[in-house]
């Protein structure tokens, strides 16, 4: 049975403010979802804490709201222990990168196959306009008191050194370039992170939709106007490892173009190396056969109900006198 | 002479890192091998090199549930050893030690504690001897101690001359295996089994083995030419072995509870590294590929995360998808974990969580036993949700209550904390192998498959469907039919937020009910063990009531054992509280009236002047007398108590027992033994 867009859709009331840049997001990611045919049950949506942590609720989908900056653990609990999964985490940039930032560092070193998605205001929208890590030095917005006293944190650079494998930037209003990105998000074999620059309307009033999709005046020739955000891809920029010996100098083109910050903004790929391991390979290098015999689907017990592992080996270690 | 208890403590101590694990193990294991029960403690700092660490092994061929403070022989290689151990030598004890002490100054021995030098100092103030090594060993020989002197650089020399190896540096590794030979020697135990015993711990590694079994029979030879007084004070005991004792097992109690998690089907665990938690995984982790009756290989994943916290919450998510999921951990990495408790309590999910207490607050003695988290984990986490707290009081039923706790974590759908601690985890003993296969595997309301396939939202599965009891149907992450949602905050019948007042009430009952449930549906002597109850047949003048729960069980099994012997006239009951959370309180305060009752009913006369109740743990508050006095009209005469960071022994028990019973003493008895 074909699955239609709006099977990826519950009834829940959704209650972000009107505007927001969460709402491209969502769609995004069930048109994803549906694009790629992933079948309803087979999806779950992790989520911190935040407006962003609400979203499993909207997707139909398995969906589990977590705790504030752990979501990323929680959600690779669950894909370490059912590989079968297809999990996409999501949550605040004060989510994952203020409380959360150990948890991102960490996930770097182990390339789970997740789809880790951040949605980046550079406020803390539901505590009613805080400052986020990914708010800039010395802004002031309309919530603030003063100005921002902390410099900021660079999310792309961040994963980069990370060791995150694939490394994306989307903007929440272009949905229909922002899907094709979650969509190659979920489908890399690794850990993947997007970071999507999403408008704040009620407590960000410095980076917004305006801001965002405005134009600079070419020096050379006035009469070209240079939009803010422009896809690296048509500037011929390719983040793509093909061999593993150039990981290290791609990696340094991205850090690069992730610090373009104010007049010109990259989306698109930053970075994608497929030639890493993951955290299941690794695995399975130890436990045989762990993908078609994962934790999640063993069977611990007996038709009666008695237990079905044999310890008798470990006890025969423990035995004083062994036999023969 | 001959010994005045009816088992033997061998006590071997050095700095941490010169083998003094590795030579008791070796001891331990000969002792077993002869038939003989043994419990092995460990001491150790928190340090890695040169901090003083001991292990002490105290064997007999009666049960052994505990150690003992005293010391029949003592092994050294060192001076601080010699300080730290000597003064607690029994009269006619043997001290193994080396000659070269005597060039040593006390002074300057850097890592001593105050509690060693003034114990030290008083001893040789009282006896009017000099404060050096000189005055120490006049001492022990007015105390008869038998000085076996082994002049351990010579002896090495010696003994590399005549196995032709001249590299004695490697060889000053052999220590540790002289110091041992020496006291299987004053043992006059058998030499085979010494030397079995040394083939089997080296067993990989041939070359070692051979060169250790050949220091072994020198020194061992040594000490019998040398010292022909050797008495065969200690053949008696080693002579009457029982023959049942040679199949048993040795267990140490980091890997029982893994052993029992393997067999509930814990297949998966996280930790962030602490003591004395950790051993716990690297044992899980060790044996991670898992035989199956069905031919098929199972497995456990353990993953060591980047913190408690996410140690927590991986084991979460993986509980979602349905596989028995644990975490391990330790006072301070627990503290960590108290948000996510509430999460998995608020979504019902079976979590389990190993906590190995050591003494806090804080970092506090990381390396030392405490019983100070009990009130802890029957709070930890804000706001208010059903959590099970349930303790193991020795290592071998450390290994059954593991399974006990997985099933109970999935019939109630709850996070369930299980209670260990220090003591059991670096202790060791003798006991019969588990006998696991019968053993049953409960997994409550978790579905199989699911009801419908449909996406239809009028049977949309509820996986917090009311109408049910305080337990609903649970599925496990990506089962067909049965989407669900979490939450942190206050959810709906789905799974979605809500913050309808209505609702919650509904919610929170569902919850909170569990808490009667449990005590209604936990088979009553799985919640409140009695481990101890004479009957003297005669009219008892006293009723004593022990209370006490954890690690504390086995000093006063040994402690009963004595003094119900000793004296007749007295009626014993030990109560060993094994769920404490929810408390069982009715039940508690029924054992106890019917204890009481039923003495009355024999002997009219029997009043309850005559009633005497003690709480027994290793904490500053007695908390297990906290929660009796919250649950039941019970009020405890007595509290032993211990917060120095050093296990409660079988005589200090036996000797505050002793006390009370004479009318003599406190009602707050404070214990203070240990090194």
């Amino acid at each position: 049975m074909e699955y239609k867009i709006a099977d990826y859709k519950t009834e829940v009331h959704n209650d972000w403010c009107a505007g927001c840049g969460d709402f491209g997001i969502l769609n995004s990611i069930q048109m994803a979802l549906y694009d790629l045919q992933i079948l309803p049950h087979e999806a779950v949506i992790f989520s911190g804490i935040g407006c962003s942590g609400k979203t499993p609720h909207f997707i139909n989908t398995f969906g589990i709201h977590t705790l504030h900056g752990r979501v990323l653990p929680f959600a690779q609990g669950a894909k370490l222990a059912n590989p079968k999964l297809k999990i996409i985490a999501v949550g605040g940039d004060g989510d994952g990168l203020g409380i959360g930032s150990g948890h991102f560092v960490n996930a770097g070193r182990r390339n789970i196959d997740i789809t880790y998605i951040i949605y980046n205001n550079g406020v803390y929208g539901l505590t009613k306009g805080q400052a986020s890590p990914t708010l800039k030095l010395g802004m002031k917005t309309k919530s603030l008191p003063q100005p921002n006293v902390n410099e900021s944190i660079n999310p792309i650079a961040l994963a980069c050194i990370s060791g995150f494998t694939f490394i994306a930037r989307g903007y929440s209003y272009d949905v229909r370039y922002l899907k094709e990105i979650i969509k190659k998000g979920i489908m890399h074999s690794g850990l993947s992170f997007i970071d999507i620059l999403q408008p704040c309307p009620t407590y960000n009033d410095i980076n917004t939709k305006e801001w965002y999709q405005s134009f600079t005046i070419d020096e050379n020739n006035p009469k070209v106007r240079i939009p803010k955000i422009y896809k690296l891809e048509d500037e011929g920029y390719n983040g793509l490892v093909t061999n593993n010996d150039e990981a290290s100098a791609k990696i340094m083109a991205a850090i690069d173009k992730a610090n373009e910050w104010e007049d010109r903004i990259p989306v698109g790929i930053f970075y994608e190396n497929n030639t890493v391991p993951t955290f299941e390979d690794r695995l399975q290098t130890r436990i045989n056969n762990y993908p078609d015999y994962p934790p999640a689907v063993q069977n611990i017990m007996d038709d009666e109900g008695n237990p079905n592992t044999n310890i008798d080996r470990l006890i025969d270690e423990l035995k004083a006198v062994k036999k023969g | 002479m001959l010994i005045s208890r009816e088992s033997i403590s061998w006590v071997i101590g050095g700095p941490q890192g010169s083998g003094v694990d590795s030579a008791s193990h070796i001891f331990l294991k000969s002792i077993a091998m002869s038939g003989l029960n043994v419990f092995g403690k460990r001491e150790y700092h928190s340090n890695i090199k040169g901090e003083h660490s001991y292990f002490s092994v105290r064997f007999s061929n009666q049960i052994v549930r505990s150690h003992v403070d005293d010391i029949d022989i003592l092994a050294t290689f060192d001076a601080e050893t010699i300080i730290r151990h000597s003064p607690f030598l029994v009269k006619g004890g043997t001290l193994i030690y080396d000659p070269d002490v005597f060039t040593k100054r006390i002074e300057e021995i850097h890592t001593l504690d105050r509690s060693s030098i003034s114990r030290l100092s008083q001893i040789l103030d009282k006896n009017k001897k000099e404060f050096s090594f000189r005055g120490l060993f006049e001492e022990l020989k007015e105390r008869n101690i038998m000085l076996i002197e082994l002049p351990y650089f010579q002896l090495i020399k010696e003994f590399s001359e005549q196995i032709q190896d001249t590299s004695l540096s490697k060889l000053a590794r052999i220590t540790n295996v002289m110091s041992l030979a020496a006291s299987w020697a004053v043992l006059k135990f058998n030499t085979a089994i010494m030397k079995h015993g040394i083939e089997d711990t080296f067993v990989n590694k041939p070359k070692i083995s051979e060169i250790n079994v050949k220091a072994a029979l020198f020194t061992y030879d040594y000490v019998k030419r040398n010292f022909k007084d050797l008495t065969d004070r200690y053949f008696n005991l080693l002579d009457t072995k029982s023959e049942n004792s040679k199949h048993f097992i040795i267990a140490q109690g980091n890997q029982t509870s893994p052993l029992g998690k393997i067999v509930a089907g814990c297949r998966f665990q996280t930790y962030y590294p602490i003591t004395p938690a950790t051993d716990d995984s690297e044992y899980l982790e060790s044996n991670q590929i898992l035989e199956q009756s069905d031919e098929k290989n199972g497995s456990v994943v353990v993953i060591q995360s980047e913190d408690e916290i996410s140690a927590v919450t991986m084991a979460i998510g993986a509980a979602l998808t349905g596989v028995r999921a644990c975490t391990t951990t330790s006072g301070p990495g627990f503290s960590l974990m108290s948000e996510a408790l509430g999460w998995a309590g608020i979504n019902e999910v079976p979590l389990l969580v190993s906590l190995y207490q050591r003494a806090g607050p804080s970092t506090g003695l990381p390396t030392r036993q405490e019983q100070g988290d009990l009130l802890f984990s029957i709070n930890t986490g804000h706001g208010e949700f059903p959590r099970i707290v349930y303790a193991s009081g020795d290592i071998e039923e450390s290994f059954y209550d593991t399974i006990r706790v997985f099933n109970y974590a999935e019939i109630f759908q709850t996070p369930v904390i299980h209670l260990l601690d220090k003591y059991l985890s670096n202790s060791i003993i003798t006991c019969a192998p588990f006998n696991y296969k019968g053993l049953r595997i409960e997994r409550g309301r978790l579905l199989k498959t699911s009801a419908s396939k449909k996406n239809d939202n009028d049977i949309r599965f509820k996986r917090f469907k009311m109408g049910m009891g305080p337990v609903s149907d649970r599925a496990p992450l990506g089962m067909e039919g049965t989407i669900f949602w979490n939450t942190g905050d206050e959810h709906d019948e789905f799974g979605h937020i809500t913050e309808d007042p209505t609702t919650r009430i509904l919610m929170m009952e569902k919850r909170m009910s569990k808490l009667e449930y449990i005590l209604a549906k936990i088979p009553k002597d799985e919640q409140i063990a009695i481990e101890y109850e004479n009957n003297s047949g005669s009219e008892p003048k006293k009723l004593v009531i022990i209370i006490s729960w954890g690690s504390t069980k086995g000093a006063i099994l040994d402690s009963l054992e004595r003094l119900s012997d000793e004296r007749q006239d007295v009626q014993f009951i030990f109560i060993q509280i094994k769920l404490l959370n929810p408390f069982p309180g009715k039940l508690l305060q029924e054992i106890i009236d019917n204890k009481i009752g039923l003495i009355k009913s024999n002997y009219k006369k029997f009043s309850d002047k005559e009633v005497t109740s003690i709480v027994v743990e290793m904490n500053y508050l007695s908390q297990l007398d906290i929660l009796i006095k919250q649950n039941t009209t019970i009020n405890s005469d007595y509290r032993i108590l211990k917060y120095n960071g050093r296990p409660i022994s079988y005589p200090e028990i036996y000797q505050s027992l002793k006390e009370i019973l004479n009318n003599n003493s406190k009602e707050r008895v404070v214990l203070n033994n240990g090194v």
